[in-house]
């Protein structure tokens, strides 16, 4: 059962780009993005039970470090996403192990993750070279063909590269969470005095999910710049855009694989109704959809507080 | 017999209050010794000593001659030393067999090795039929049998149990005692435990130690040892 509905889910998503038109194709870009992200997410809170509030730091530092390589030097993001995910895991291991020096756990960990991604808007909102506030611009090109190396091409081969990020995320994802690193997050996740006793090396598990998700996040950042091809401090470093990338693992299901695409399934569509909506009716709607998705976490938090996927695993033959 | 833990005048204070104050004793090689004393004593504090939570102020803590003061828990736990909570400490949301494949993970980096040594330590402490469950359901007398396949798993020298008999009915007590007993025969696994349920203490240890107020106040066989006035009046109260 659960293997069909798996096969049925890849399928959709395989044939989906011959039966939809540009605005379904970009929609459904833009919800594979959410459902890698919030995987990338996941590894550090749903598996080790470390909250980053401050993910758009990762998503942003993999944007703009690839975006700059490509603009100033030449280099192609097939090769500039390595240095991105390299930048994403070092100050992702710096904030790791400055908490850990000086024991900064729980709530102020997240509010350090915040403040880290913070600073990091404030700090290219100022880098005239990377176009500070007024945003970094690629070039667009003729929408046409597949260039992966340049990562411009065709809206569908977009679609395709984010599927297949997003099934590779997936993918790791579940061998890891089998995998020895698997097991000992999630005992640090459950209790890290209790992991520590039976020989967990906390620090080193730590930097390990907090390297990974960062690094892969950053990924997923090297991949939006490219698509947007407008980098704007506020948006990529923004405290919003941190929340958004959260959300769909929340509702889908913390520490679950299928939580992040479940979540993201059931969001983004929600986001664009609800645009499509207030526009339809001509209101001012900045402040609408993040006041829907806050009813919408309200509404989990107080019914399903693990998430919608384990409420239906459990029912699920 | 030689000796495995040696601990030489051990103080610790808390804001001024002295939890233990210049303990001193050793624990041989394949020796089961209990550790006990009225609340209070000062065992736990001394417990989390040994396991690395947090150092003593002042004496030296060896393993095989090796200082363990300033170690982490998991560095510890390297060293050999296993430890079980006084206050249960499942990974709840974890199934048995996980939580117990944690431990094992120390004593086995390969996946389907630490699997079956987990399986084997479950089989040993009779945990093996709720092996799929979440540990988050098992009863009280069950968590404690997981802390010890947990602590067990990671293949330790020392064990140290903090009153895993506490709440326990007595056959369940004897049950626990018969597993100690024959790890400790077959496998020469050396034990050190605080417990106040009497029963155990005298079917398990070959000495016993006793503190109280944080200072050591003798050490002898068990039978000697609860005959011995100052043991009884430590836990009685004396005439002052």
């Amino acid at each position: 059962m659960k293997r069909t509905a798996l096969f049925v889910l890849i399928g959709l998503f395989l044939l989906a780009p011959l039966a939809s038109g540009p605005y379904l194709l970009s929609l459904l870009t833009t919800l594979l993005t959410f459902a890698y992200l919030g995987q990338a997410w996941n590894i550090m809170m749903g598996f080790a039970g470390q909250l980053s509030l401050g993910h758009a730091l990762y998503v942003g530092l993999g944007a703009y470090v690839s975006a700059a390589l490509s603009l100033f030097w030449g280099i192609p993001p097939i090769l500039g996403v390595f240095p991105a995910m390299a930048a994403a895991a070092l100050v992702g291991s710096a904030i790791g192990f400055l908490s850990f020096r000086f024991a900064v756990k729980g709530v102020h960990f997240t509010l350090l993750t915040i403040a880290f991604a913070e600073i990091a808007r404030l700090t290219f909102q100022h880098l005239s070279a990377l176009g500070g506030t007024g945003g970094l611009f690629l070039p667009v090109e003729a929408r046409t063909g597949v260039d992966l190396i340049h990562l411009r091409g065709d809206p569908r081969m977009f679609y395709y590269v984010i599927l297949a990020m997003a099934a590779a995320l997936f993918l790791a994802c579940r061998a890891l969470m089998a995998s020895p690193l698997g097991y000992r997050w999630q005992a640090l996740r459950e209790d890290p005095a209790a992991a520590e006793s039976l020989g967990v090396n906390l620090l080193r598990v730590k930097l390990a999910a907090i390297a990974l998700s960062a690094a892969l996040t950053a990924a997923g950042g090297v991949f939006t710049a490219f698509f947007y091809n407008a980098l704007f401090p506020d948006q990529w470093f923004g405290l919003g855009y941190s929340i958004e990338i959260i959300l769909a693992p929340i509702i889908g299901g913390l520490g679950t694989l299928f939580g992040p695409i479940l979540g993201a399934i059931l969001l983004t569509p929600l986001g664009e109704a609800i645009t499509a909506v207030t526009d339809g009716l001509g209101w001012q709607s900045a402040g609408i959809k993040p006041f829907c998705y806050g009813v919408c976490l309200l509404l989990i938090v107080k019914f399903l507080p693990d998430g919608i996927w384990p409420a239906i695993r459990k029912r699920l033959p | 017999m030689n000796t495995l833990l040696e601990l030489q005048g051990v103080t610790k204070s808390f804001r001024g209050l002295k939890a233990n104050e210049d303990i001193g004793f050793t624990v041989g090689e394949g020796e089961i010794v209990g550790l006990i004393g009225p609340n209070g004593a000062g065992k736990t504090t001394l417990f989390n000593m040994i396991a690395g939570v947090f150092p003593p102020d002042r004496g030296t803590i060896r393993l095989s001659g090796r200082d363990l003061v300033g170690l982490k828990p998991h560095q510890t736990c390297a060293a050999g030393i296993g430890r079980t909570f006084q206050i249960v400490r499942p990974f709840p949301h974890l199934t048995v067999a996980e939580n117990v494949l944690i431990g094992a993970l120390h004593a086995e980096k390969k996946m389907h090795a630490a699997r079956t040594r987990a399986a084997e330590v479950l089989a040993l402490v009779g945990l093996d039929a709720k092996a799929a469950q979440k540990a988050g359901t098992l009863t009280l007398p069950e968590r404690k049998c997981l802390e010890v396949a947990r602590a067990l798993a990671t293949r330790p020298r020392l064990l140290l149990l903090d009153e895993v008999m506490a709440g326990l009915r007595p056959n369940e007590t004897d049950q626990m005692v018969a597993i100690f007993r024959r790890l400790n025969r077959e496998t020469g696994l050396s034990i050190l435990l605080v417990e106040h349920v009497m029963r155990a203490v005298m079917a398990l240890s070959h000495r016993v130690v006793v503190i109280n107020s944080g200072r050591f106040l003798c050490a002898g066989l068990p039978a000697d040892v609860v005959k011995d006035p100052r043991v009884l009046e430590c836990y009685l109260g004396g005439e002052d």
